[in-house]
């Protein structure tokens, strides 16, 4: 054996464990009795839980990534404190009053590089389960991966909350038992935005869809739709873009050639950064078309890209989650202990990975175990309020969050880097509800993972 | 065609195979001894294998074989979708299917060498990609990756969102939610799984070195150390390559199936350039040309992706607690830039010091070890040679 | 006819940015016989020195305001940039509006170092050894290259605003008697005319001066040329630092119309060799040209109209081009016998 730096206690540690490794049978011919004793995967057994942080860490989402985990840190540490940052204006006072950790034990966390890449993050989703014996999994910055690392987590038996996903499909007809998420969908961003843009904009309008070629594009395409067809808006064309474009002119000046006088954006990401630069440089935002001031809508709105796009984001209305200009009690409460400790406010991805993670540790703890189905028994239908968006029902039929939507227009004058965005209205939730079997799909059983 | 094979070739065999069986042992000192890892050395073993028959062998560079495992993935999850989920249809159906996508891209590629096949390999690889992202959605359920479900209810439901497996059906096998893929009843996750994909790689190692040794392997090496003195001769080569193509294709094929079998999902990213580009740097990196070699760059790799971006601040922390304070904040400072997040700033420079010293990749590594070893035990040797024979002088 | 003229405009435009890059690859592959993966890495490193000019025109010192919050409710300290205090505010609004013009200056010497340091440091080591290797090691490069620059930097796009002057969009249609819907880009416009002059800059620069003949002797025959007696390797280094310069150039001008993001560089390397390859490899004028017939097919090819007829079309469109070209041209549009084919 071959160690640099030897310290006594150092070797006595690796000769330990390889001593144990060579001489012990890999995990799959002692499981049996062993994973008996407990009903579920990955049951802690010391003093710690394990929870499994699986966010992209290289690639074009990567500062999304990095605001999550974050702001997955912060949350750990307010739940081994039993207090802090929104978990002390949080409804539910079970983790406050168990003073510290969950069931009695102390937090740990691992974590993966999704890459946003379903494979790479099936992989490290399965690293931490099999390996690191996560006993949860969340994270995540883009549908497709979240739809692909939910069902796996539903073949493994570990529960999935899901971070940043805005297709329909992860609640609706992908939807499994073990997953559940926060976030809204474009469902809920094409109803809450159609009244608000037919009070700013008017009814009749001509609209030109660019719509990314793939299933969040054409389900955000679909729900804007359907919400401003009520006010007689009219789909002049519905052009798809290939994901990763770059150059978007091609696809922007036929709209100038066209007679639509509002241009709708299903982009997200860098593509909707580049478009809208793009579409900005174009003149389209300062046009006239039939006497009527040409309209650019970003249905979904996230406050990295805002910063991408810069200037080009002023006076344009879109939808979010989250924002931490908020002015309630608990988005105050986040927004103060996450800039205390990381000097900048935080995005809407930090603000619902938080929120996935305390009310994962406030289920298990009410559950009195980390079991997949009796914890999720405890997320359906649970209502709850102080987490910054008002009161929350986790809906049992799909295990969709059903909350206020925010309606946000880039800000004319920021005063800062962050200040970019500023909430227009709060569509309350009522407005965006939908029944649980409108989108297809079901949950199927829990499982558990033995 | 066994007989070509040497006696050292054997002993090769039985060390490599004796190696894949027990990887779940000896990978555990550096925590890759989990199934998951393991089924991906496995596989992604294979991928490079017969990425190196093309390439080692011919010396033609594709830059698109990525292609061949998605497709690969896509027939077998269509297999278990629509027949059943027992593996061994799904593994003949993707190799057939890779094969035949190889054949039709191969003919019209190797009409081109040099870096002009390269780019044709690229385009035909990243118009599958492209594609199947978008408008061939209804096949490859686009974004987000076509995966396995329940049986359908009714005819109305795609097949994309309800199976049908009339093989199961007909068999009348009882399904509760989503089966998991099988071997006659033998689940292929996990463990199960993994033994399955080295008995593969251990069969497709054999087959390549088969290959290797034999008159055909001959031919592929004679097209890359001089085409043209072949053609001048009069032996027309083209078949010979359209061969190599489809085989390389084909043990792409069976990867893809690999991967669809341990995990049912098949997405469209497989095919990227960069998922073409990671193996040729696998090959690369493990040495090209060599049998193990690729194998050795694939795991290199994965465990990298994997495990290398898994250190995050925490596990760092932990890793030097045994020195004192500022020591340890200096190291997890220093590391942190190269695991975690930064895993890719190691692979870039893993790649750039591996080529720049070892020109023929981890394997020369190996070979330059061995000289150095066996000049070593030489020199030994000989000097207790000289000694056994001084009495017999001194006698006479 | 106003739709078709704006995708000619929208061609020549791309065609401009692809021809820049490819024009750069192409001469190192034909003078060095080295496959440089790390030359996207270049163009974003070029787009990088305009963000670095941009950074270093706003260092400021903090002021704390009396009278705005910040976004935890202290005293908000205002950024005052010290070029102010130095130059006085007009001249300093004045050059941070121009940073991206300005930062030309900024990615020549900045190129050109790189350049000359990654040639001598690395590429020339490399000449004789297999293209393989130059992918390897190159490849290496490019991804170290790139988290540099993000651990500087970070992942998000960071936006460069165009010079007001040319930030909005100028009425062509007005021009040349099309309708007033005919309206594009002052920036675009400003990055076609700039692609075309670097463009003519390096043609003539190989064609007219003795180091250029010496330069495309080199391409034809580079071991001849060696055997004249001439210095071929610091004419390589040369050529090397202008192919990165090239590349800087072309990215720090595309900042305004494509916010640069640490990745950029993978994003052009794919579709620059393909540029390279349908133009003939080592071939300048094909370079040159297959960047402008791929810009503007890919133009036509996004047409509404065109894609009725065939979905997904202008998804492929590039590659679909690349197979029909190789298969019906051996060497692509212009390229040599003999280069490139072993």
């Amino acid at each position: 054996m071959k160690f640099h730096n030897p310290n006594r206690r150092a070797i006595l540690k690796y000769g330990a464990a390889t001593g144990a490794a060579s001489l012990a049978t890999p995990y799959f011919f002692s499981r049996g009795a062993f994973a008996q004793s407990n009903n579920y995967r990955n049951a802690p057994t010391g003093s710690t839980v394990t929870l499994g942080f699986n966010v992209p860490q290289t690639g074009a989402y990567a500062d999304e990534g990095a605001d999550e985990l974050r702001a997955y840190e912060l949350a750990v540490e307010h739940i081994n404190a039993g207090g802090g940052g929104m978990l002390d204006t949080f409804s539910s006072s079970a983790l406050r009053d168990a003073g510290g950790g969950i069931n009695g034990k102390r937090v740990e966390f691992v974590t993966g590089d999704t890459q946003t890449k379903s494979d790479a993050a099936r992989a490290s989703a399965k690293r931490m389960i099999e390996n690191d014996g996560a006993i949860m999994i969340t994270g995540g910055s883009s549908s497709g991966v979240a739809i692909a690392v939910q069902s796996l987590c539903q073949e493994a038996g570990v529960i999935f909350m899901s971070g940043l996903t805005h297709s329909n499909d992860t609640t609706g007809k992908d939807r499994r038992a073990n997953g559940f998420r926060h976030f809204f969908n474009t469902e809920m961003s094409g109803a809450a935005l159609g009244p608000i843009l037919q009070k700013n904009y008017g009814d009749n309008r001509k609209v030109y869809h660019l719509t990314a070629d793939y299933t969040w594009g054409w389900s955000q395409q679909g729900s804007m739709e359907k919400y401003t067809q009520p006010y007689g808006w009219e789909t002049v064309a519905n052009v798809m873009t290939p994901v990763g474009a770059g150059d978007f002119s091609q696809y922007i000046t036929p709209v100038l050639s066209s007679d639509a006088d509002t241009l709708i954006l299903n982009h997200y990401g860098g593509d909707m950064v580049n478009s809208l630069t793009q579409a900005v440089q174009f003149g389209l935002r300062d046009k006239q078309v039939n006497g009527r001031d040409f309209t650019i809508i970003v249905p979904l709105y996230s406050r990295l890209m805002a910063q991408g796009a810069g200037d080009a984001v002023k006076g344009i209305y879109g939808s979010t989650n989250w924002h931490w200009s908020l002015q309630d009690e608990a988005s105050q409460a986040f927004v103060r202990s996450f800039g205390e400790k990381y000097g900048f406010p935080p995005s809407q991805a930090a603000h619902t990975c938080y929120c996935q993670a305390i009310l994962y540790a406030d289920a298990a703890q009410r559950a009195g175990t980390f079991q997949p189905s009796v914890l999720g028994a405890a997320l359906e239908d649970f209502e709850f309020d102080g987490l910054g968006n008002g009161p929350v029902l986790y809906r049992a039929g799909d295990h969709q969050c059903f909350k206020d939507v925010l309606v946000v227009k880039g800000k004319e004058n920021p005063t800062s880097k962050f200040d970019l965005l500023e909430v227009v209205e709060v569509t309350p939730r009522a407005q965006v509800e939908y029944p649980a079997d409108m989108l297809g799909g079901e949950l199927g059983p829990y499982n558990d993972g033995v | 065609m066994l007989r070509t094979l040497s006696r050292s070739d054997w002993l090769l065999m039985a060390i490599f195979t004796a190696i894949v069986v027990t990887l779940p042992w000896t990978m555990q000192p550096i925590g890759a001894a989990y199934p998951d890892l393991l089924q991906k050395f496995a596989i992604y073993g294979i991928f490079a294998i017969g990425f190196n028959i093309l390439f080692g062998l011919t010396g033609y560079l594709s830059f698109g074989h990525a292609a061949f495992l998605g497709v690969g993935s896509y027939a077998a999850v269509w297999s278990f979708k629509l027949l059943t989920m027992n593996v061994l249809p799904a593994l003949a159906f993707s190799v057939l299917i890779a094969g035949v996508f190889a054949f039709l891209i191969g003919y019209v590629s190797l009409r081109r060498s040099g870096i002009y096949f390269s780019i044709l390999t690229l385009a035909f690889a990243q118009m599958s990609y492209n594609l199947a992202y978008s408008v061939l959605t209804p096949i490859t359920n686009g974004e987000t990756g076509l995966q396995t479900r329940a049986i359908r209810q009714s005819a109305e439901i795609s097949l994309r969102d309800g199976d049908i497996r009339i093989i199961d059906q007909a068999l009348g096998i009882q399904e509760f939610g989503v089966p998991i893929t099988n071997l006659f009843g033998m689940k292929m996750s996990g463990y199960p799984g993994f033994y399955f994909c080295a008995v593969m790689l251990i069969v497709c190692f054999f087959v390549a070195l088969c290959i290797s040794r034999s008159n055909f392997g001959m031919m592929l090496k004679a097209i890359k150390s001089n085409q043209n003195r072949l053609n001048y001769t009069g032996i027309h080569t083209r078949p010979y390559l359209i061969a190599a193509f489809v085989i390389s294709g084909m043990y792409a094929g069976l990867a893809g199936s690999l991967l669809a079998i341990t995990d049912p999902i098949a997405g469209a990213e497989r095919m990227q350039w960069t998922a073409s580009g990671e193996v040729v740097l696998m090959t690369i990196l493990g040495g090209v040309g060599t049998l193990v070699g690729p194998v050795l760059g694939a795991g290199l790799i994965k465990y990298a992706e994997q495990k290398v971006s898994s250190w995050n601040e925490g596990i760092l922390n932990s890793a030097f607690s045994f020195l004192p304070d500022g020591a340890q904040a200096f190291f997890v400072e220093l590391f942190s830039f190269f695991v975690g997040e930064g895993w890719h700033l190691t692979l870039g420079f893993m790649f750039m010091v591996i080529v720049i010293f070892l020109p023929g990749g981890l394997m020369e590594g190996f070979r330059r070890i061995g000289r150095a070893f066996n000049r070593a035990r030489r020199s030994e040797g000989g000097r207790t040679t000289v000694a056994a024979n001084t009495p017999a002088q001194e006698r006479g | 006819m106003d739709a078709i003229f704006l995708q000619v405009l929208n061609g020549l435009d791309k065609g401009g940015a692809y021809a820049l890059i490819a024009l750069g690859l192409t001469l190192v592959f034909g003078t060095l016989g080295v496959v440089n993966f790390a030359h996207g890495a270049l163009f974003m490193l070029g787009a990088f020195c305009a963000v670095t000019l941009n950074n270093v025109f706003n260092i400021s010192y903090e002021r704390i305001s009396e009278t705005e919050k910040d976004f935890l409710g202290n005293p908000l300290k205002e950024q005052v940039p010290i070029l102010q205090d130095w130059v006085g505010p007009d001249v300093a609004a004045f050059l941070i509006d121009w940073s991206v013009p300005l930062s030309i200056i900024l990615a020549v010497i900045a190129m050109a170092i790189i350049g000359v340091a990654m040639e001598r440091g690395l590429i020339k080591h490399f000449y004789k050894r297999p293209h393989a290797d130059q992918i390897l090691v190159t490849f290496g490069l490019a991804i170290v290259l790139q988290e540099i620059i993000r651990h500087y930097f970070g992942a998000n796009p960071i936006p460069q605003p165009a010079p007001d002057a040319f930030s909005g969009a100028a009425n062509v249609g007005a021009l040349v008697g099309l309708g007033s819907n005919v309206i594009y880009p002052w920036w675009r416009l400003v990055y076609f005319l700039f692609s075309a002059m670097v463009i003519f800059g390096v043609f003539a620069f190989l064609r007219f001066t003795t180091f250029g003949m010496v330069v495309r002797a080199g391409m034809q025959d580079r071991e001849t040329v060696g055997l004249l007696g001439i210095n071929i390797e610091r004419r390589f280094t040369i050529v090397f630092g202008l192919a990165a310069v090239v590349a800087g150039m072309a990215g720090a001008m595309y900042t305004p119309i494509l916010p640069p993001d640490y990745h950029m560089g993978m994003n052009f390397l794919v579709l620059s060799f393909v540029v390279v390859v349908v133009g003939g490899m080592g071939s300048l004028e094909g370079a040159v040209l297959a960047g402008f017939l791929l810009g503007i097919l890919q133009s036509f090819a996004s047409m509404t109209e065109v894609k009725a007829i065939l979905p997904g079309i202008d998804q492929i469109i590039i590659y679909l081009v690349a197979v029909i070209v190789l298969l019906t041209l051996p060497r692509g549009l212009m390229g040599r016998r003999g280069i490139a084919e072993d």
